[in-house]
């Protein structure tokens, strides 16, 4: 009897033991990363960024050997909220260039952001990419991203970066009006967002995603520019409209271009990448508000250096990569958003960023969305 | 001499009685399984309890009742018409000797590797206000209104099309282990076919039938792909929205710990409604069941049977497959998928194995162990397959990274959580399963001098293989499309099929979409047609 206990027990131990081992195994290559190279952040960046426009061709020239020489194949983990069939051909080909080990955990922006802010201090991110400022402005908030150097911030536009100067746009996302080009003339949208509310033309024909974190970024610059009330009685008009509710974007200009509803309110790329699968003319357009209405809101997505991040050097290598040049014209080429870089053109079908006139909001605002989420379930949206 | 060797004989049975009715290994590993099932559900206490007054805000919200309504209504009537798709199905494919028969019963739980998200899409594509369907109808006799996909019917539709497994399979591991002798016994006692059917048959089949129902309730209940995209909001829906929008950890866990409440009723209900029945015979032997020769009514059955499984299957394949020749015919460049199939070949196995042994020893207790409450053991477990995804994932975040951070992001951690989201689906159908066998048989194994491994080994391990096949397929078919958890826990750059597929449906690329698809509902197959090939070999030798 007690023997076979031994043996038993024994089995046990050994089964166990072994478990254990062939955890550690696999958990050494993830677990032991790069050699720590942490500077304070920013300090290592500074003098391998390019001062100049002029020099902005050729970025990584100057910032690939500092990099390089500091720490051979420097690891770099990036939780990225943006998808690998956006941004993992682009991250690919700037790991080999710097010379970087680029590790990607991609997920959605928030579960991501979410993540970290539960791994606390243990965190094994070094940069984390949103798909929008919100996400970034929490992180902000709770106290996960440290501070980027102002070098790398002044590349972007003012209204596109951090006022805290903890994280900065990369690319940025036009608010559009999508509609049908079978059922919409395109002088029948109306010359403000706001003036969809009460209009019974778009009776049954509107679609719009309140779950979405780009429209909800919509919500709060209506708040902040026209009052809570305008902001309150158009949640309640669109509603009362019968405008149909869908979980994304993308599934809004899907229904419009196959005609299920008119028009939608989305972001203005969906649009792009349809028309570059589909093969064929969609009937769809995006209208864009460039005369300051809250409707043309450009939101961004960007990136932020984590506070625990060991390899912030490399991080800041990263960044300064993906506001360069040839990354820049990526962004417009392939996921068809606005680079930010000043020089650098968008898609030729778009309207040019500068001809946005977007209205004025400070987008470090848009972390703010207690306020909006409030006004959204009181309308009995969320 | 003889007096000593009869004490310790006596001391030896006293001992062994005495450990025999206390603790059994498998019950100490019952325990240890059903404890670590508890850290999702201490955490979401936790950090509700952190969150104070705005948790209790987001409980006492109107909303929530009428959203707790929703996911209730949904989840029974997903149950009760899964249930009442799967039973003829697995009645047709395991009792009548159809050609081919083994082979549709495989296709038919390959709907379990669809993502409910992928699933819902291609609802939308088939039967959506400007879909295939409507548009085939408004051409042939001009009909232009269909009923609405959005909302509960088509949440309801998708929602069945990727649950009917559950039932199906854990009522063919049932109706496999079922014995003849039931059956013929009502017959010798003039019962009709039907009566014979009713009255022995399908309450024999109870265990299975409710386990299977149970499954897919819970699975309802924590969805959130379709819900999202067929906009259905639910419980779950709102927990989502508290993570991705406000990023209040503490108002999402306020709600799934009402989602915690919830399953735990359910669990509570079905087991005070199974109670502990005998379902296995007293005396003789087993024999497994005959095939019925079928007759007109049983393909009239296996038509509507066919109808069904190429919805469900030819929906996803037939958008999937869309999509894929719409890329070819552009000549776009489509990413490599070999390390994602790979991937998750591996993953699936390895949870597959890993969930069916630990379920082994809890099953075992909850079905055989003594004491009143043993057979609770498995409620934590169940509890933690009700919580959404994102919830356990997070939890496992937390939990891991704080106590075992050497075994953070690795792929045995990653097992483990898979393990630890699929383990009531190996419980329950091997809890089926064993309830069918005798006890005698194992006690006599051991008098004839086994020792307990041996007499598992040689005569409740080929007993128990139907229950063990059904839910290691089970759990492999679920695994390969689960995602939260992968995409927290697995090591950093591992790609599945399942993070292929949302990574290019998240930004609309709908054709790099399309081959990981195809292959998800390919290498369901797998596990399914291995083991069927596998009882049939022995099946063969045995004939021998």
């Amino acid at each position: 009897m007690r023997r076979r206990d031994l043996i038993r027990l024994g089995g046990l131990g050994l089964t166990a033991g072994w478990t254990l081992l062939a955890a550690c195994q696999s958990a050494e290559p993830t677990a032991t990363p790069a050699p720590p190279t942490s500077t304070a952040a920013g300090a290592g960046m500074a003098p391998t960024a390019s001062p100049t426009p002029a020099a902005a061709a050729t970025p990584t020239a100057g910032a690939t050997p500092t990099v390089m020489t500091r720490s051979q194949s420097a690891v770099v983990t990036i939780y990225s909220g943006r998808s690998k069939s956006l941004i993992g051909p682009l991250l690919d080909r700037i790991g080999q260039e710097l010379g970087l080990d680029v590790r990607v955990r991609y997920g959605d922006t928030a579960e991501l952001a979410t993540a970290i802010l539960e791994e606390g201090d243990r965190s094994p991110a070094d940069l984390f990419f949103g798909q929008d400022a919100g996400a970034l402005g929490a992180l902000a908030k709770e106290g996960r991203l440290a501070p980027l150097p102002s070098e790398l911030l002044q590349r972007v536009p003012q209204p596109y970066r951090s006022s805290k100067e903890l994280w900065v746009g990369i690319s940025g996302r036009a608010r559009t009006v999508i509609y049908n080009t079978e059922r919409v003339k395109p002088e029948e949208i109306p010359a403000s967002i706001v003036d969809f509310a009460g209009n019974e033309r778009w009776r049954a024909r509107l679609g719009w995603a309140p779950t979405n974190g780009s429209f909800q970024a919509f919500v709060t610059a209506l708040r902040r520019m026209r009052g809570e009330d305008v902001a309150r009685s158009w949640l309640e008009g669109i509603k009362a409209l019968d405008a149909r509710v869908f979980p994304k974007n993308s599934s809004i200009v899907q229904a419009t271009i196959n005609g299920e509803i008119e028009a939608g309110f989305v972001n203005h790329y969906y649009l792009m990448r349809e028309r570059a699968q589909a093969g064929r003319p969609l009937p769809a357009e995006n209208h864009f508000y460039t005369n300051g209405d809250p409707g043309g809101l450009v939101n961004v997505a960007g990136v932020g250096v984590l506070v625990t991040s060991r390899a912030s050097d490399a991080a800041l290598a990263l960044v300064d990569y993906l506001l360069s040049e040839p990354a820049q014209r990526y962004f417009a080429e392939q996921t068809y958003e606005y680079p930010l870089l000043e020089g650098v053109l968008a898609h030729p079908d778009l309207p040019p960023l500068a001809s946005l006139n977007p209205p004025a909001l400070d987008l470090s605002d848009l972390d703010d969305l207690k306020g909006t989420l409030a006004l959204l379930q009181e309308v009995g949206l969320l | 001499m003889t007096a000593s060797a009869g004490r310790t004989t006596i001391a030896h049975s006293l001992l062994q009685r005495w450990s025999l009715a206390v603790i059994r290994p498998s019950e100490v590993v019952a325990l240890v399984v059903a404890s670590i099932a508890l850290v999702p559900v201490l955490y979401l206490g936790w950090r509700a309890l952190e969150g104070g007054e705005r948790a209790l805000a987001s409980l006492t919200h109107p909303r929530t009742t009428w959203l707790v309504l929703r996911s209730l209504g949904l989840a029974v009537a997903v149950a009760a018409s899964s249930a009442l798709v799967a039973f003829p199905l697995a009645v047709l494919t395991e009792r009548v000797a159809f050609p081919g028969r083994r082979w549709l019963a495989i296709l038919l739980a390959v709907p379990l590797a669809v993502p409910s998200y992928v699933m819902a899409y291609a609802v939308v594509a088939a039967l959506g206000p400007r879909g295939t369907l409507a548009s085939l109808l408004e051409r042939s006799i001009g009909l232009t209104r269909l009923p609405e996909v959005y909302g509960f019917f088509g949440a309801w539709l998708t929602l069945t099309l990727v649950t009917y497994p559950y039932t199906f399979l854990a009522l063919r591991a049932a109706l496999r282990g079922l014995d003849q002798a039931f059956e013929e016994v009502a017959r010798t006692l003039h019962a009709g076919h039907w009566v014979t059917f009713w009255r022995v048959t399908v309450p024999l089949l109870g265990p299975a039938l409710l386990s299977g129902m149970l499954l897919t309730t819970l699975y309802v209940l924590s969805d959130f792909g379709a819900i999202a995209i067929l906009r259905y909001p639910t419980l779950t829906y709102s927990i989502y929205n508290q993570y991705r929008l406000s990023f209040d950890r503490s108002a999402a866990a306020a709600l799934a710990v009402l989602l915690v409440v919830l399953s735990a009723i359910l669990l509570i209900a079905e087991r005070h409604w199974q109670r502990r029945a005998a379902f296995y015979r007293t005396v003789g032997t087993r024999r497994p069941p005959v095939l019925h020769s079928p007759g007109w009514r049983s393909w009239l059955g296996l038509s509507l049977v066919l109808l069904w499984g190429s919805f469900a299957i030819g929906l996803p394949a037939g958008m999937a497959a869309f999509w894929f020749l719409r890329a070819r015919s552009l000549g776009e460049q489509l990413p490599g998928i070999g390390e994602p199939l790979a991937n998750s070949l591996l993953v699936g196995s390895a949870a597959g194995l890993v969930t069916v042994a630990l379920a082994l020893p809890v099953a075992w207790t909850v079905v055989r162990g003594n004491g009143r409450y043993v057979s609770l053991v498995d409620l934590p477990l169940w509890i933690a397959y009700g919580l959404p995804g994102i919830v356990l994932a997070l939890a496992l975040v937390s939990f891991s990274v704080r106590f075992l951070p050497w075994l953070y992001q690795t792929l045995p951690l990653l097992i483990v959580g898979y393990a630890l989201r699929f383990l009531p689906e190996a419980t329950g159908i091997l809890r089926a399963t064993l309830a069918q066998q005798n006890p005698r048989l194992e006690e006599a194994a051991r008098t004839l001098g086994l020792r307990p491994w041996r007499a598992w080994l040689t005569v409740q391990f080929p007993l128990t293989l139907p229950g063990i096949g059904s839910a290691f397929a089970l759990v492999f078919l679920t695994t390969i499309k689960e995602l939260p958890v992968t995409l927290l826990l697995s090591p950093i750059g591992f790609t599945t099929l399942a993070t292929a597929v949302w990574n290019a449906t998240a930004d609309a690329f709908w054709s790099h979409a399309a081959l990981p698809t195809l292959l998800l509902l390919g290498i369901g197959v797998v596990p399914m047609a291995l083991f069927s090939w596998w009882q049939e070999r022995g099946a063969e030798r045995s004939n021998e």
